[in-house]
């Protein structure tokens, strides 16, 4: 009865203005990252197999110093050309591994600058003097399309030999995402592990008193760089998710004075309903090829979870138990679906096949069970452990071997990194209500808050960028 | 739509109340009722145009005082005897003033998930509903929204604070 006058409503204020739906102006994005040949690739290959050290990586000593240019040219992604900008290349590298307790880098400012030629034909004495294990080279060049080729080496200073080599051209103002990539081929070429720098944070910022809190949507890199807000905060925004090809973000947003969720198109920074009907819809999930939706609606109270394609039309309801049926998250492969529901009492992790059946409780240690967060690898789920306090944790997908990783107060929503090795989440201070986002990799150890302009939740954590 | 359609609706009554102050100036085609039987004061207090008129909600709370909300326990849902109690007076307030329309606010303490409390607050404004239907108000008067967790009004984190916010707030659509 209500449904056309909604959508009425609706179609008029997206015909009037962005503003009337909360939205700031669409943000730019850049596009694919290409890759190039880079100097060295006319040569022999790199090295294959592993490399000399085999002591704790996060004692391998790696250098990284100012990546070269051929040319100290004018860039737009920097004022001082593209010298300045290689040095910056290497600082960001550097903050990538140390921020995540990655080997034991050093950085461009307490090394010494190589020359271009240096790049493929290192000077190893002047590395191994250092006690440097692994050196990382590099070099920037502007071409006269402004745009930037990016070369990235990996050497093992004991063998004298590369590792790895990779280039990229990016436009200027996407110079950190070839930070970003050569970051993740290092990463990646000594754990064996897939790489997860090059992608980006969806999550809501918060300002305000406990009370009255602004709630905005709002983007980021993985390290926190290019922050933007994507709402302006007259309306809250919860829980976004970041389409699998970062061309959409799924959230939940008052902006008609109901909770329900929007599918936010970044190119063109509109917004549409992911399903026209009265009913309050929450809690948000891609599917991971990106066609379907998932999301929890509550029809006189009682809340379930159904699937609408991505195009629209009708939604399929896969739970139908009275009580509280939410959060669901598929498998990596799409055949199930993990949630959680209180049809036992209490919140309780289940899980189904991805058309609804064979649903079935899997956990049943002590205390409850929210926000199940499949891995992307297929092995892990991670979830909000409610015992007393709100702690992260993971489990296998049989419920078995519950890890708790986080000692918080109240640390809850976990989202994986595309490669799954670690886990973000927000946490929650006790009587003054500030909230930060946080990260823990899966041995607990390493625990880090992360860098927010303002309090932060929900984070939302994409997959690698293409 | 239902804001601008409940704001005509105070403006009739407004008007309404003015024609029958002025009634003697023009002759209506039907005869109006006596002027006592019309407005229902509680007390017949001379400065009645100062205090809150009907369809806002300091009338309403005027009215029926603390029982514009409920409470629940941890987790829970249900209409306890003080709960029906206070609904009982909101249903009486809102067979009395049939022009009236309102939201229940469904909300949780802090200590949920944020998700899981959204669907849980929905839950309470609904149970309100339910019971304020049983008693004889018409469903197409009463909006229900949740809030989960994100307005609380006691801003502690201890068990007083989180009683206060587990709550289901009855507004009046002005």
């Amino acid at each position: 009865m209500k449904t056309p006058l909604i959508s009425t409503l609706f179609g008029t204020l997206l015909a009037t203005s962005a503003a009337a739906q909360d939205l700031g102006a669409p943000l730019v994005e850049g596009g694919e990252v290409e890759s190039v040949t880079i100097e060295g690739d006319e040569g022999e290959g790199p090295l294959r197999g592993t490399v000399t050290d085999e002591s704790a990586l996060e004692d391998l000593g790696i250098a990284i110093p100012a990546f070269a240019t051929d040319d100290n040219r004018a860039t737009p992604a920097n004022a001082q050309g593209t010298a300045a900008l290689g040095r910056e290349v290497a600082r960001v590298i550097t903050a990538n591994l140390r921020d995540n307790g990655l080997f034991a880098p050093t950085g461009p400012d307490s090394l010494p600058d190589p020359s271009f030629p240096q790049i493929t034909s290192p000077a190893w004495g002047t590395w191994s003097g250092r006690g440097a294990e692994m050196l990382v080279h590099g070099y920037v060049r502007a071409r006269d399309d402004e745009r930037l080729v990016v070369g990235c080496y990996l050497y093992d200073v004991a063998l004298q030999d590369e590792l790895v080599r990779e280039g990229w051209v990016v436009p200027p103002a996407d110079w950190r995402r070839a930070a970003h990539k050569c970051s993740d081929l290092i990463y990646a070429r000594l754990t064996g592990e897939d790489p997860f720098f090059d992608s980006r944070i969806a999550y809501i910022a918060e300002t305000g008193p406990k009370d009255a809190r602004v709630k905005r949507l709002a983007v980021m890199d993985s390290d926190g760089a290019n922050h933007r807000f994507i709402t302006l905060g007259s309306a809250t925004a919860l829980t976004p998710r970041y389409s699998p090809d970062y061309s959409k973000i799924l959230y939940l947003s008052y902006v008609d004075g109901n909770p329900r969720i929007y599918v936010y198109d970044i190119g063109s920074g509109s917004q549409t309903l992911v399903t026209e009907n009265a009913n309050p819809t929450l809690a948000p999930r891609w599917s991971p090829d990106g066609r379907s939706i998932l999301y929890s609606m509550a029809v006189a109270g009682n809340t379930d979870i159904y699937r609408v394609p991505v195009t629209g039309g009708s939604s399929t309801r896969l739970t139908s138990t009275p009580g509280i049926d939410v959060a669901g998250s598929y498998s990596p492969d799409g055949g199930q679906i993990v949630f959680e529901s209180d049809r036992s009492g209490a919140q309780q992790c289940y899980i189904m096949n991805a058309d609804g059946s064979n649903q079935r409780r899997i956990s049943f240690f002590g205390g409850r069970c929210a926000t199940p967060e499949w891995s992307p690898r297929g092995d892990q789920i991670a979830f909000t452990r409610i015992a007393g306090d709100f702690n992260v944790a993971v489990m296998t997908p049989a419920g078995r071997n519950m890890r708790v990783l986080t000692d918080g107060w109240q640390d809850e929503a976990p989202t994986w990194a595309p490669n799954g090795r670690i886990i973000q989440f927000f946490r929650t201070t006790r009587n003054a209500g500030n909230s930060s986002l946080w990260q823990v990799d899966l041995t607990g150890r390493n625990e880090r808050r992360l860098p927010t302009p303002v309090d932060a939740s929900d984070p939302a954590w994409g997959p690698i960028r293409p | 739509m239902t804001f601008s359609r409940s704001r005509l609706a105070a403006a009739a009554i407004l008007s309404s109340t003015i024609a029958l102050a002025a009634c003697s100036r023009e002759a209506p085609e039907e005869l109006p009722p006596a002027p006592q039987t019309a407005t229902p004061t509680p007390s017949p207090t001379p400065t009645q145009a100062a205090g809150p008129v009907v369809g806002t909600q300091g009338h309403f709370e005027d009215a029926v005082g603390g029982s514009t909300i409920v409470y629940f326990d941890t987790d829970r849902f249900n209409i306890d005897s003080t709960d029906a109690a206070a609904l009982q007076a909101q249903a009486q307030y809102f067979s009395q003033y049939p022009q009236v329309n309102f939201t229940v606010e469904g909300h949780t303490d802090e200590r949920g998930t944020r998700e899981y409390n959204l669907a849980l607050g929905e839950r309470r404004a609904n149970s309100a509903k339910n019971y304020l239907v049983s008693l004889g108000v018409s469903p197409d008067r009463i909006r229900t929204v949740s809030f989960g967790k994100e307005r609380p009004v006691a801003l502690g984190s201890n068990p007083q604070a989180w009683q206060q916010n587990r709550r289901a707030a009855s507004v009046v659509i002005n």
